[in-house]
């Protein structure tokens, strides 16, 4: 029954793959990694290695392969061709692959260890539960611990930091319409008021040119105006 | 089964990742490999976990497992931010720093 789950499980395995490096269309591909790692994580199980089994299923079939699908949904999910033009990678790369292959095969198969060929250590009871692992977790490998989330924020600090605009690199796609002063008292929420509301009904941010009270003095912008123009004008897209 | 099974399919999902790494313009598909060969070590760091019956292989994979999530974050917002400037997907026209 082992046997034949492992088989099963294997083949899957090695189908999902050879179909993430042979489908045109990256959509494709990425799918075809969901089903390697769901496969891969009845191998963990095979192994008795129920949380990281868990681990893999919810954190990467679930959430790395949703922000795979959206950035692959973001940028266009062509056909691209599958090889390169340039010809010599196209024959050297698969030798590259058999011989990388079939020395770790050899490396790994051939030591003196005895427990190659074994079905591996005596199953204890509680092994690879979320109890044991997070024993571990926090006594021998706090450090460990430790420094995956402190890694894990600065990934995240990261990936805004490259991902949103940037003013100036790029080519502006829509220009902001220019920021001017508002009026005195005809803030957003003294229009919600109905604070001065003759002043403040055709005042709005981005369509009016030339404030109201221009042939007065123009008031300096308060800083609560100010703040409204600024986030409206920082804020837009970048995700 | 024997632990040697476990291995050597490790090794095989490890140098077909390295092969994907190799052919494929596209960086998508490159991260795609990438995954593919972080997973095959997950394979094996369990697979010899379960050989010694110690746990600390299981811990081994959870953290290759939280590298790999921040590998694909920072990938992915490098690859949104060269769509985002009109740059080609592909690895072989984006071999300037100064893009």
């Amino acid at each position: 029954m082992t046997a034949v789950l492992f088989f099963i499980a294997a083949i899957a395995a090695l189908a999902g793959a050879v179909g993430v490096v042979a489908l045109r269309n990256p959509f494709y591909s990425v799918l075809s990694l969901v089903c390697h790692l769901i496969a891969l994580a009845a191998l963990f199980l095979l192994l008795r290695a129920e949380f990281v089994a868990a681990a893999q299923v919810v954190v990467y079939a679930g959430a790395v392969m949703v922000l795979y699908v959206f950035v692959v949904a973001y940028v266009g999910g062509q056909d691209d061709p599958l090889h390169r033009p340039g010809g010599a990678l196209k024959v050297l790369a698969p030798l590259f692959g058999v011989a990388v292959a079939i020395e770790l095969c050899i490396a790994m198969l051939g030591t003196a260890l005895k427990g190659i060929s074994s079905d591996g250590a005596p199953y204890v009871v509680g092994f690879g539960t979320p109890a044991h692992i997070g024993t571990l977790f926090l006594t021998t490998y706090l450090f460990a611990f430790e420094v995956a989330s402190l890694l894990l924020l600065v990934a995240a600090v990261g990936a805004v930091m490259l991902a949103r605009r940037r003013r100036g690199l790029e080519p502006e796609e829509e220009v902001a319409p220019p920021i001017v002063p508002r009026a005195a008292f005809t803030g957003t929420m003294a229009e919600a008021a109905g604070f001065r509301a003759g002043a403040g009904t055709t005042t709005e941010p981005h369509t009016q040119t030339e404030p109201v009270g221009s042939q007065t003095t123009p008031p300096p912008p308060t800083p609560n105006t100010a703040g409204v123009g600024s986030t409206s004008d920082k804020s837009e897209g970048g995700w | 089964m024997a632990i040697g099974w476990y291995l050597t399919v490790s090794a095989l999902i490890f140098c077909i990742g390295a092969v994907g790494v190799i052919i494929r313009p596209n960086p998508l598909v490159i991260l795609l490999c990438l995954e593919l060969m972080l997973n095959a070590a997950n394979l094996a760091l369990v697979a010899f976990s379960r050989m010694w019956g110690h746990e600390d292989g299981q811990i081994f994979a959870l953290i290759v497992m939280v590298v790999a999530a921040c590998e694909v974050t920072v990938g992915l917002g490098l690859i949104v931010a060269i769509y985002r400037r009109r740059l080609p997907i592909n690895v072989d026209e984006l071999n300037e720093l100064h893009g």
